[in-house]
């Protein structure tokens, strides 16, 4: 699997086009620009306002600018709860699946045992299972070992069902390691377990990051599992508290805006930080 | 995913197939039968264990379960008792509102192929070319995709309550006609939700195809182009041919997707007005979690499984192998 760093795709100056074709693709960038960004500045923007305002021209500029609903909403405690309990779940949930996932992609990649294909299937069929459509039996489960209310009742199933496309990711990436490595390992003394942490892990690293953004997201975006584990809102994630919270206020439209804008941050914060990897990982997906 | 799969079953040496279709051990190595050492044996033990237990539990267990209860008249309190067979299933596929839920997830993947497609191949092919700011534009065009449902759901709600801000919009460029009850017309909220999921999900898309364009190479283009070819010319008979099992992949993903479409539907209408955008996962959680109908809902959830499951074998029989096949004789399709 090769993470191909971007690069050039046409030659230079080959494919300018005429000068009608360059406008047109101006406009349409122009145009995806403004699809994409618009209903975002609006929400931010919104928030910045006030309902009445929103009321009377609900696509006005703020007139003035109104500071309350964020002072509000990054004042009130409810909003940090949520941001501190998706924190936490989509770390745990981050961890175990990229941890062992790790451990069980070196395993079916590097050891030859019978049945290992099998294994292998076993996991990968896991694909086809999402979360999302699992949830009643993962909530009858979830009940049964009282981890309702609990934010690892969360975590572990997020967990579980990530870890199909962490394997599907790391197998071949680990395979293809030449297994020379390993034998020079050997002969320097490295156990099989020595040489997967101090070498194999080392040299997977940019594998192991890209599933770990994709298990993050997954788990940090979760909306179907939260809403069936908690009914307590002291519980509640970010998104499930968004969705909670427009429909509690759905009158006052300003402060919805404010917090729906304040949950995106650290999404959008981690999106341009994390984007190479994002990119770059799906590049993995495609090419194998 | 899936090319990824085949490639990997060529280098280990397995047969090449889907996920599910790999069920059999590879020829190759069996006989090789190097035994494993005791010490290896606990390696192994030490390394797949945990990732098996919470596999099996949550994934395997949780699928089981269902079939299990799909079979009990049960309201999810105390053990179900009340066996019934198959009656949970026949009556899910004589119900009206379960066949409504069918028929939307199918509409959508419908749409999807037939608008998503083109969008994001267009997309991406412009996102690929020579433009100033490409990389920033990249950064917009993805930034939905990272934003939760939920968040999109909320967003898009308020901006589509009537007199919000769409109405405003088409009202301030002249287009009062196009003014709607976007969420509360029957007959229009289907087509309301797809635009939204359409904009949270294009980036996905976007990503996965300019990653595909990067295993198109320049030389090929460029002789495309001394050879006299148009740019359009070009795009046509070169790149989308190549581009062919990133596009598939992409269908793929898109169809399962639309199979099970839960959230933007749950947070923006329940399902209504009147089930005229429930799909099969809101059917799932309304009966199960509002009506406590778990036997019932159970029997839903495996009946969408079911529909993917099969689905996914379709696809990857008649779809997918072809990538493989061309992939084996050289031969580009």
């Amino acid at each position: 699997m090769a993470l191909t760093a971007p690069r050039r795709a046409s030659a230079p100056g080959r494919h300018l086009g005429t000068p009608l074709s360059t406008a047109a693709r101006y406009l349409a960038a122009l145009a995806v620009v403004g699809v994409t960004a618009v209903p975002l500045l609006f929400v931010v923007l919104g928030g910045f306002r006030t309902n009445a305002q929103i009321n009377a021209h609900p696509t006005g500029w703020p007139h003035p600018w109104v500071f309350s609903n964020y002072t509000r909403i990054l004042g009130s405690s409810s909003f940090w709860r949520f941001l501190f309990n998706s924190t936490i779940i989509a770390v745990t949930a981050t961890a175990l699946t990229v941890v062992l996932g790790a451990m069980a992609a070196y395993a079916l990649s590097r050891y030859v045992f019978r049945g290992r294909e099998g294994l292998y299937t076993l996991f990968a069929v896991g694909l086809l299972f999402p979360l999302g459509v699992a949830s009643l039996p993962v909530y009858l489960l979830l009940r049964q070992l009282h981890l309702l209310e609990t934010w690892y009742g969360v975590a572990l199933p997020q967990a579980a069902f990530g870890l199909p496309v962490t394997i599907v990711v790391l197998r071949p990436f680990m395979a293809a390691i030449p297994g020379e490595i390993e034998d020079a390992a050997a002969v320097d003394g490295c156990t099989r377990l020595g040489f997967f942490w101090r070498i194999l892990l080392p040299l997977a690293r940019p594998a192991l990051v890209t599933v770990a953004v994709l298990a993050f997201l997954g788990s940090w975006n979760g909306y179907q599992l939260p809403l069936l584990v908690f009914n307590d809102q002291s519980h509640f994630t970010l998104p499930l508290g968004v969705a909670t919270f427009q429909s509690q206020y759905s009158q006052d439209t300003a402060s919805i805006l404010a917090f729906t804008a304040l949950s995106m941050l650290p999404a959008l914060a981690f999106f341009v930080f994390a984007e190479r990897r994002i990119v770059g990982g799906m590049t993995g997906a495609v090419k194998g | 995913m899936t090319t990824l799969d085949h490639a990997d079953a060529a280098r280990t040496g397995a047969r090449p197939g889907p996920p599910g279709a790999v069920a059999a051990a590879p020829k190759g190595r069996k006989g090789t039968g190097r035994r494993l050492s005791v010490r290896s044996r606990w390696e192994l033990a030490l390394l797949l264990t945990p990732a098996l237990v919470l596999f099996v539990l949550f994934v395997l267990v949780s699928i089981a379960a269902a079939v299990y209860y799909s079979f009990f008249d049960w309201n999810g309190f105390g053990p179900p008792t009340k066996l019934v067979g198959f009656a949970n299933y026949t009556k899910a596929l004589a119900d009206p509102m379960f066949q409504g839920a069918v028929r939307h997830n199918l509409q959508f993947a419908a749409l999807s192929v037939v608008v998503q497609l083109p969008l994001t191949l267009g997309l991406a092919l412009l996102l690929n070319g020579r433009l100033r700011g490409r990389a920033v534009l990249r950064l917009i065009a993805f930034t939905p995709y990272v934003l939760s449902e939920a968040i999109t759901a909320v967003a898009w709600l308020v901006m589509l309550q009537p007199g919000g801000a769409v109405d405003q919009g088409l009202r301030g460029v002249g287009l009062d006609g196009l003014v709607h009850e976007w969420l509360a017309d029957q007959h229009l909220v289907l087509y309301t939700l797809f635009v939204v999921a359409t904009w949270k999900y294009i980036g996905f898309g976007v990503i996965l195809l300019l990653a595909g364009l990067q295993g198109v190479p320049a030389e090929l283009r460029e002789a495309a182009a001394l050879d006299g070819a148009t740019q359009w010319q070009t795009t046509r008979k070169v790149v989308l041919p190549l581009l062919g099992p990133t596009i598939r992949i992409w269908i793929f993903l898109s169809v399962i997707g639309s199979l099970q479409l839960f959230e933007l539907v749950w947070i923006m209408t329940l399902g209504g007005p009147a089930g005229s955008s429930a799909t099969m996962a809101t059917y799932v959680i309304d009966r199960g979690f509002r009506r406590y109908q778990f036997g019932y809902g159970s029997a839903v959830a495996v009946l969408l499984f079911a529909v993917c499951f099969v689905f996914a074998l379709l696809y990857q029989r008649f779809a997918l192998r072809r990538d493989t096949a061309g992939a084996l004789s050289g031969r580009v399709d």
